[in-house]
């Protein structure tokens, strides 16, 4: 009888231990990494870091132009995506029948469009943006190179396909949660469906699409990849002021300044310190979010 | 027997989900300005049947239905009826209470606000006072318009949900269980305001409670299988009903 117990005890004890053991793995490797980064980096940060353009062959100097073309390209990049993906949504859930081939077709194709990785975006931006639009624009328009070649437009147009399976899932779960009985309640009183998804249906998911923007955002400032050929610039002497112009961003000129230097004892400051800004960018910008939704959520409880 | 004007009158009424056909040959006439309830055992269709008349079975997949409902002698199932316009005609409210997370105010003025012109401010406040008086809850709400219909108990939300109804002032209300979630107080109070409602309203409700069909009703029709097995007086059909069936479910030998 004390053996048996004894051993259950220690088999509960055991598997406590390994549970306990994964999560204290992931906090360190989450420390290690952040330790890294900001033991690295903290040293490089200074107002004249965040606010001045890299000198002397980008090995001195700030990373303002990269700040700034981060939140350009984030910034057209929701202005595409959130539209889209939540109309798609709002059609999948409030409109399609379940059945319709067209509606199995839209979701599996919005499942596979997750799975792709992200490299493959950034060629696709680059034959099907670039070549194809841009270079069918320019064309079209009797010009040569204002469309047809990479710049922030195209590569927030990549980063917004990427992420538009994402807003969609989001959007799609927030609609979900919300009763089919309120629905029932606003067309019973004669309100059309639209009536009924825009003032009952759509304020209600206003906090799970902030939740799919939060996430959106995150990856839309780690991703180097789709932007590469689509539209980031190794070095400019100016920031951009159309979407038509390629820009600097952080991702990529943390990737720059560590693989591409010739004198990698300067330029590994500076990437730490660019990390540590687009860690702490991301996260404030989460923050943000979070605030917001937390606002609208208790607005819609006070029913306002 | 004394009906009133007859101004919602169902024929020959099928429908089926997908194969299964749910409601068979159904024919009465509502009477105006009276409670009528439908009673009947666990799925025999009554809900079914009170959602045929503001087509809310139509948010439903494979609903088919053959026959006619006539609303003021128009069959509502014909090709160019507005759904929309049918549905502010006879109004509905629901099991289970179901405002919307918006202000008691925005909760009463929605219908109205969903319409084709939409009234002054003023206008508008009057219609909200109207019809929260109307459903006797004005002065339990009076002070806090502007709070959210959540916050209030299951039995103010049905009341609120009444007067959202009555906002847009329809001929016809339809009550699906309005009381079934609620405590035996807010229950009275709901059966006290359907009583006083039938003044100015026909109404149409589906209960499971016989005493209920009873005490609010003036007509019931007892459905079974689909079927609509009697229809008549509530009076007489609980003291002397015409049929076996009907006297079996009332005495409570099931259902």
């Amino acid at each position: 009888m004390t053996n048996k117990m004894n051993l259950r005890n220690i088999k509960d004890k055991l598997k406590i231990g390994l549970t306990g053991s994964a999560v204290l793995l992931i906090l360190a490797i989450l420390t290690i990494i952040l330790g890294t980064v900001i033991i690295g980096g903290y040293k490089s940060i200074s107002w004249e870091f965040l606010t001045q353009a890299p000198t002397e062959g980008m090995t001195k100097g700030g990373i303002f132009p990269a700040i700034f073309g981060m939140v350009f390209s984030l910034l057209l990049m929701l202005i595409a995506v959130v539209p889209v993906g939540v109309a798609t949504a709002v059609y999948l859930h409030e409109y399609a029948q379940p059945g319709f081939i067209l509606t199995k077709l839209i979701r599996g194709a919005v499942n596979n469009l997750a799975g792709v990785p992200s490299i493959v975006f950034g060629l696709f931006g680059l034959g099907f943006f670039i070549q194809f639009i841009g270079g069918g624009l320019d064309r079209s328009l009797g010009q040569a190179g204002l469309f047809g070649q990479p710049c922030i437009l195209w590569a927030s147009l990549t980063l917004a396909l990427m992420n538009l399976p994402m807003i969609i899932v989001a959007t799609e779960e927030a609609l979900r949660a919300i009763p089919q009985a309120e629905r029932a309640g606003a067309l019973a009183l004669g309100a059309t469906k639209w009536q009924s998804i825009r003032h009952v249906v759509l304020p209600q998911a206003i906090p799970g699409i902030l939740t799919g923007v939060v996430l959106v955002i995150s990856r839309g400032a780690g991703e180097v990849a789709p932007i590469m050929f689509t539209g980031a610039a190794y070095y400019l002497p100016y920031l951009p002021k159309l979407p038509t112009e390629q820009f600097m961003t952080l991702g990529y000129h943390i990737f720059v300044m560590t693989t591409q230097s010739p004198d990698i004892d300067a330029t590994v400051p500076i990437a730490m310190g660019a990390t540590l800004v687009l860690l702490a960018l991301t996260f404030s910008l989460n923050i943000i979010a979070i605030i917001i939704r937390s606002r609208t959520r208790s607005q819609l409880r006070k029913g306002r | 027997m004394q009906t009133g004007t007859d101004r919602l009158e169902i024929k020959g009424f099928n429908l089926y989900y997908h194969r299964t056909k749910a409601l068979e040959d159904i024919s009465m006439t509502i009477p105006e300005k009276r409670v009528t309830a439908i009673i009947g055992p666990s799925g025999c269709g009554k809900s079914t049947l009170l959602r045929s008349i503001n087509r809310m079975n139509e948010m439903i997949d494979g609903v088919k239905v053959e026959g006619q409902i006539l609303l003021d002698g128009e069959d509502i199932y014909q090709k160019d009826i507005d759904v929309v316009e049918l549905r502010r005609k006879v109004g509905m409210v629901f099991q289970r209470p179901n405002p919307f997370p918006k202000s008691i105010f925005e909760n009463v003025a929605f219908g109205v606000r969903m319409g084709d012109n939409v009234p002054a401010k003023e206008k508008l406040e009057e219609v909200v006072e109207r019809s929260l008086k109307e459903a006797a809850i004005w002065d339990e709400v009076k002070d806090r318009l502007h709070r959210s219909a959540m916050e209030l108990s299951g039995g103010q939300q049905q009341r609120v949900c009444i007067a959202r109804a009555l906002a847009v002032e329809p001929e016809v209300i339809l009550m699906d269980e309005p009381a079934s979630a609620l405590d035996p107080i807010a229950t009275a109070k709901i059966e006290e305001l359907i009583f006083r409602l039938k003044e100015k309203y026909t109404i149409v409700i589906v209960t499971h409670n016989m005493q209920q069909a009873a005490r609010v009703s003036g007509f019931t029709a007892f459905l079974m299988l689909g079927k609509l097995v009697e229809f008549g007086p509530t009076e007489k059909m609980m003291t002397n009903p015409a049929s076996k069936l009907t006297e079996e479910y009332i005495t409570g030998r099931f259902g």
